[in-house]
């Protein structure tokens, strides 16, 4: 792992974050590079939730320090984080249900006509090309996001990151919430984002997907770091031995 | 490219009806409206539907409504403002002060000078986005519930009313001031049938240059005569109502004490109709207003955003706090230019101005389809619920029902009302 390949794309060093005397992220450090899919593991309550949200902007740090390619960045809001090309997708699906898909794609970022007001006759455009790309099958640009399906919501969310040419992405549970259909949906989306060039952090608790979809895993416990392995060097066992007993694997702990 | 684009994704068989793409709540409401006025021509011998009473009940309406605007948004937002009534009574004592004391004797100005009237509505307009603003300051920024700030202020701003005005009847108000209130301002016919063609014109066009806009994305738009058909429809409401308005004549001997004060003899035969009221003009003008922010502004984008999912509205960058702020210094705005209304119509400052049109204005947003849930509710539809409710009560006090009888049915109307919007949520298994 100390190849130089290239910069990291992001570089969390000593991240520290405590609720009243809890420390739900105590000194942890991990890495992002371009093309990479890492996996943070955990159980509840390990902290990985938590140590996403001070990197989206969500949650301010206590301490530590946050590098985006090389160069230290101050991330204290979500508006922050979106500036430096890091969208997060929420495993509560951060959509508003009472707007529609492009009012939600565009939310925060809406599209104006010379006059200042919302030009959703462009917003909807441009929702319908990039939805033609990511799900052919979306059909309902203009009823409320509540009479979607999981699935379908879920490619609103992702539209979202992608649109805006987002560099980092967070996805936290992203198929906590679909049938099977939709998870391998979403899984072909990560493949493809990948090959992009995007990086991204994948929350999840299922060990077979991570397994499948990341380069590398790091796992917590107790809002501390384990260890970050590459997925190919250890089994299943060896990662469920990390999250549950947060020993590192015997071949690698050394 | 071929020519053969494929075809439009909109089911390609639809009834006549469906074609004209109506919404069926606002359907709904009008058919409720209509219903009750029917029947309450029907019980007062054709008295209700004449336009002496039409006219009557419009300007009725116009405080009420005024308000109830801005309730969507705090309801929206998922507040209450139960304050309105007093904030309505400050800005109300303070615009009475401002031209009684203020301008004539500390000023100089005198009584009845021009500067006057826009002297008092300014300071009022200012004291109500500022009492709006710090209420909204204290439920955005502290974190109190809006149920609890604006249950204090109705009784704190209820009483500073009293204050300002040391609890005295304060008029007769200036004279410019007092064209807001209704019969003392209207239009005149000429100028009423201008009023009404521009609206038209404007209108039509809102509708063609939306058209437009969906063509020129390659959407799928309304057949040409269902446009046609729809345009009509709007078209001749407005023509309507501005007839009924100008056939509402001024009584003869008011028009000849209004010929005597000027010094003349009113000609044999000379008629003259009211027209518009000012003071429907100007709650037509924040319906306008506050549409286009609703629906063509980030900042009703960010409201109706919020109210749907907080966490959502945050998580996008939005300043939800501020946000709170705005939307309770729109209502303060609001409760003020009510205020000049209500206190104009009766032509002077009374210490139970607004009384209980707190309960009025959040009746008629909820009777007007705004869900307490939050994220759901029209500016159009508040309007509606707040003439449906004046409705009703004039009606029934037109046909002689005692007045406890009437808030009865009131409040009944109002529960059956949310009632049925539930069950007509479900049904839709939709939240719309």
């Amino acid at each position: 792992m100390t190849e130089t390949r290239t910069t990291p794309l992001v570089e969390l060093r000593h991240m520290k974050k405590a609720f009243g005397g809890i420390h739900a992220v105590d000194d942890v450090s991990i890495d992002l590079y371009p093309g990479e899919v890492v996996g943070v593991l955990g159980h509840n309550g390990a902290g990985k939730s938590v140590l996403m949200k001070l990197l989206s902007g969500a949650e301010r740090r206590d301490g530590g320090q946050i590098f985006i390619d090389g160069r230290e960045v101050d991330i204290n809001t979500p508006r922050d984080a979106r500036d430096l090309g890091i969208e997060t997708i929420y495993q509560t699906l951060a959509l508003a249900d009472n707007l529609d898909a492009a009012a939600n794609l565009f939310l925060g970022r809406e599209l104006v006509t010379a006059t200042g007001m919302l030009d959703d006759a462009r917003m909807e455009a441009e929702t319908r090309k990039i939805m033609a790309r990511l799900n052919p099958n979306f059909r309902r640009y203009t009823t409320p996001v509540a009479g979607l399906s999981g699935g379908q919501r879920q490619s609103v969310a992702i539209a979202r990151a992608v649109y805006f040419n987002a560099r980092i992405l967070i996805m936290d549970e992203p198929t906590a919430a679909l049938g099977v259909q939709e998870t391998r949906m979403v899984a072909e989306l990560i493949v493809e984002l990948k090959r992009q060039g995007l990086g991204i952090f994948l929350i999840d608790h299922d060990i077979h997907a991570v397994k499948q979809l990341c380069d590398r895993a790091s796992v917590m416990k107790n809002g501390r770091l384990v260890g970050t392995v590459k997925v190919d060097e250890v089994t299943e066992d060896d990662l469920l031995g990390m999250i549950i007993l947060g020993k590192m694997p015997e071949h690698l702990a050394a | 490219m071929t020519d053969t684009a494929p075809p439009p994704a909109v089911p390609a068989k639809r009834s006549l009806f469906a074609q004209l793409e109506l919404d069926n709540r606002l359907l709904g409401m009008i058919g409720a409206f209509v219903l009750v006025a029917i029947m309450f021509n029907i019980l007062t011998d054709g008295r209700f539907l004449t336009p002496r009473n039409i006219f009557n009940l419009t300007i009725q309406t116009v405080s009420v409504a005024i308000m109830a605007t801005g309730m969507v948004f705090i309801i929206v937002s998922r507040h209450i403002d139960l304050s309105v009534g007093s904030v309505l009574a400050t800005t109300s004592a303070v615009m009475a002060m401002v031209q009684t004391v203020v301008t004539p004797d500390w000023l100089g100005l005198g009584l009845n000078h021009p500067a006057t009237a826009p002297i008092a509505i300014l300071a009022g307009l200012a004291v109500g986005v500022a009492i709006g603003a710090f209420h909204g300051w204290m439920v955005g920024y502290l974190g109190i519930p809006a149920f609890i700030v604006t249950l204090g202020g109705l009784l704190v701003w209820r009483n500073v009313a009293w204050y300002v005005t040391r609890g005295q009847t304060i008029g007769p108000l200036d004279e410019t001031f007092q064209l807001f209130g209704g019969i003392n301002g209207t239009l005149g016919e000429t100028a009423s049938w201008i009023i009404g063609a521009l609206a038209a014109v404007a209108a039509v066009a809102a509708l063609l240059n939306d058209r437009r806009r969906k063509q020129a994305h390659d959407f799928p738009v309304k057949p040409l005569w269902a446009e046609a058909t729809v345009a009509v429809i709007v078209v001749g409401a407005i023509m309507g109502f501005i007839a009924v308005l100008n056939s509402y004549e001024i009584p003869t001997r008011r028009l000849a004490r209004m010929f005597e004060a000027r010094g003349e003899t009113m000609p044999e035969g000379y008629t003259a109709a009211y027209g518009l009221p000012i003071s429907v003009l100007l709650l037509i003008a924040v319906a306008v207003v506050m549409t286009v922010i609703a629906r063509r502004t980030r900042l009703g984008r960010y409201i109706y955003a919020n109210g749907g999912n907080p966490d959502a509205a945050l998580l996008a960058g939005i300043n939800t706090r501020f946000l709170t702020v705005k939307v309770f210094a729109i209502m303060g705005f609001l409760c003020a230019l009510s205020a000049v209304v209500a206190s104009a119509r009766q032509t002077f400052h009374s210490n139970d101005i607004g009384t209980l049109d707190e309960l009025r204005v959040i009746a008629a947003a909820v009777i007007g389809g705004t869900a307490l849930s939050g994220g759901i509710g029209t500016i159009h539809g508040a309007i509606l619920g707040a003439l449906i409710m004046q409705s009703l009560q004039s009606g029934m006090a037109m046909v002689g029902v005692d007045t406890p009888f009437q808030n009865i049915v009131v409040g009944a109307v109002l529960v059956l009302a949310v009632l049925i919007d539930t069950i007509y949520r479900k049904r839709l298994g939709v939240r719309t």
